[in-house]
């Protein structure tokens, strides 16, 4: 199989190091805006997994964003944990949830389905805005004990909580790299050319497509508490939020070229050029945002880094496999 | 109110749910095609309507000849335009450039309008309502359920009867044959469209008639029209009429028990029904 050259992993790998150093040289808001692009590129990264490659085209994602973020708060607020320690929990309860959710969904076809991950979302919305002990519609916050538990100072907590978004946005990178270039990646890679082909090679494509689903749905609610970490606050319309967490998601991984690993970084930084050119006009960037992705379907299915694949032959990230 | 009293008040609010429902029907069935932004259309007619409503000072009802028309039109040239070129074997595009519809119709509607809750006026027809074996029915919710009833009749009578219909059900069928035959497969999704569009906007008036709306009031009319298609039976109108009535009742009845429980209720008969009877409660007969 087609290795990254040599060069692209060292490059990738003194990026990484710069970034995780960023704190001794960025200021605190820039600090912000690194993880904030990091946990887009994770998000990113994921959705494009279910469209991309297992063919699930959800627009519910929301849903385990939320739920990640709730089971941090409720770990911390009801059982006392420490933050740290409750964040893997939040990919248990989201894996969950998606373990009740997929067989019921999957029984809806194509767009259909996509409609139903909707459904889902808002069920769970709904049910976390009823629970009065949670705040019901106006949320909670983090207890500051809680909090000032993370590191005594801010500026370490601050920190620790950059390097966990970090580790989080580089980690579901390389994990969903080796996993597309693993056996099960040649699996999911059938599944997005033809469904139906790989069926009859023998791709259990039900199966195919449930675990993919169950780990997303983990790895989005591990990003759902670190973001609801930084955060410090959450309530159902933040949590559960369509716009934020899917609708955003979703552009990022068109514009910068679906079923593509690449694409999904490459979207993640131009939707975060996007937003800092056009911050100033409200609700203008998400129209933007929305023709230029309707464009992108239309002409150029591939996104931005379709057009440099086919144009110029780049491929940082391989995934094909060579006959030697 | 009595059990009664909200199992009927459920049943009328089906009728509206169903006319939600018909048009994404209806184009799922010629073209296979989801409109993601199909309650955020619905929502820009009423948007549309309340435009004309103010600019002419015409009642709601009468505006509908302005507002179907131009519906009509709009979705026709969107099929054209941008639409058509979504079809064919991958699902994604038709999905994704709908969906980025209903981001565009929502922040363009909240740019223009901002986030105020409009309604349309349409008279004393709004609080008005007779006696019914000791209960008082609203008119307008029963007027708006035998609108749902005359549609989806005049529906199936296009689809089964008509020479249209004949056009749709073969590009249905097979559109490569179809076009083979002569007929304008492109054109005849373009009407199939147009057709969905003109319903909305009956939906669209008869919502605005009943509650407010704001930009944000499409996503949940796409989800109610979705869920009455999923609980009636794909392919089916009158089941999906039936399907809008248990998801009406489910949701009145869910309010009895507690206000945030009426739209948890209908979801939760949802999910129960993909359960249980994942093809519908009145699947069509193949």
């Amino acid at each position: 199989m087609s290795k990254p050259s040599l060069l692209v992993t060292a490059g990738l790998l003194i990026i990484a190091a710069i970034l995780a150093s960023a704190p001794m040289w960025a200021g605190r808001g820039d600090l912000r805006l690194i993880g904030e692009i990091m946990s887009y590129m994770a998000l990113a990264v994921l959705w494009n997994l279910l469209a991309g490659y297992a063919g699930l085209v959800s627009v519910g994602q929301q849903a385990f964003v939320g739920l990640g973020g709730y089971t941090l708060f409720i770990c911390v607020i009801w059982f006392d944990m420490t933050p740290l320690a409750a964040v893997p929990l939040a990919a248990v309860t989201a894996g969950l949830a998606g373990t009740i959710f997929a067989p019921l969904l999957f029984r809806l076809e194509g767009a259909y389905f996509a409609v139903g991950t909707w459904v889902a979302a808002e069920t769970v919305a709904l049910i976390f805005a009823a629970i009065p002990s949670l705040g019901a519609g106006a949320g909670m916050s983090l207890p500051a004990a809680a909090v000032k538990g993370i590191a005594a100072s801010r500026d370490m907590r601050e920190w620790v909580i950059y390097w966990l978004v970090l580790a989080l946005g580089l980690g579901v990178l390389a994990g969903t790299y080796a996993l597309v270039r693993s056996k099960a990646g040649l699996a999911l890679m059938a599944l997005r050319d033809n469904a139906t082909a790989a069926g009859s090679v023998g791709i259990d494509i039900w199966w195919t497509r449930f675990w993919a689903y169950i780990g997303v749905a983990a790895a989005t609610g591990l990003v759902g508490a670190v973001v609801f970490l930084q955060k410090l606050r959450i309530s159902p319309d933040a949590g559960f939020s369509l716009n934020d967490w899917t609708a955003i998601v979703i552009f990022i991984v068109v514009i910068g070229g679906i079923g593509r690993l690449e694409g999904a970084v490459i979207g993640t930084l131009i939707y975060f050029l996007l937003r800092e050119l056009l911050i100033d006009f409200g609700a203008v960037y998400l129209i933007v945002l929305g023709v230029v992705g309707i464009v992108v379907m239309v002409f150029s299915r591939g996104g931005v880094w379709g057009l440099v694949e086919t144009r110029l032959g780049w491929s940082l990230l391989p995934t094909r496999r060579r006959r030697d | 109110m009595s059990i009664v009293e909200a199992i009927v008040q459920g049943m009328l609010l089906g009728g509206l749910y169903a006319l939600f429902a018909a048009g994404l029907s209806l184009v799922f069935g010629v073209m296979r095609l989801v409109n993601i932004a199909h309650g955020d259309f619905i929502v820009l007619g009423a948007y549309i309507a309340f435009m004309v409503v103010s600019l002419t000072g015409l009642h709601p009802f009468a505006a509908l000849l302005i507002v179907i028309p131009l519906m009509a039109l709009l979705g026709y040239v969107l099929q054209r335009l941008v639409l058509e070129r979504t079809l064919g074997e991958d699902i994604l595009p038709p999905i994704l450039v709908t969906f980025g519809f209903a981001v565009i119709i929502q922040n363009t509607l909240l740019e223009v309008f901002s986030t105020d809750a409009q309604r349309l006026s349409a008279g004393s027809i709004e609080t008005a309502s007779i006696p019914v074996a000791g209960m008082s029915v609203g008119v307008l919710p029963l007027l708006t359920f035998g609108i749902a009833v005359l549609l989806i009749a005049g529906l199936e009578y296009v689809f089964f009867r008509s020479r249209i219909g004949r056009a749709f059900r073969a590009t249905s069928d097979d559109a490569e044959t179809a076009r083979t035959m002569g007929v304008d497969t492109r054109h005849v999704f373009a009407l199939a469209m147009a057709l969905s569009f003109a319903v909305m906007a009956v939906a669209a008036v008869l919502l605005a008639a009943r509650s407010n709306f704001d930009p944000f009031a499409g996503p949940a009319r796409l989800i109610y029209g979705f869920e009455a298609v999923i609980i009636g039976g794909l392919g089916n109108l009158w089941g999906t009429l039936a399907g809008g009535v248990v998801l009406g009742i489910a949701q009145t009845l869910g309010a009895q028990i507690s206000p945030s429980f009426q739209i948890l209720a209908g979801h939760l008969v949802f999910f129960l029904v993909l359960a249980l009877r994942p093809r519908g409660l009145f699947p069509r007969m193949d």
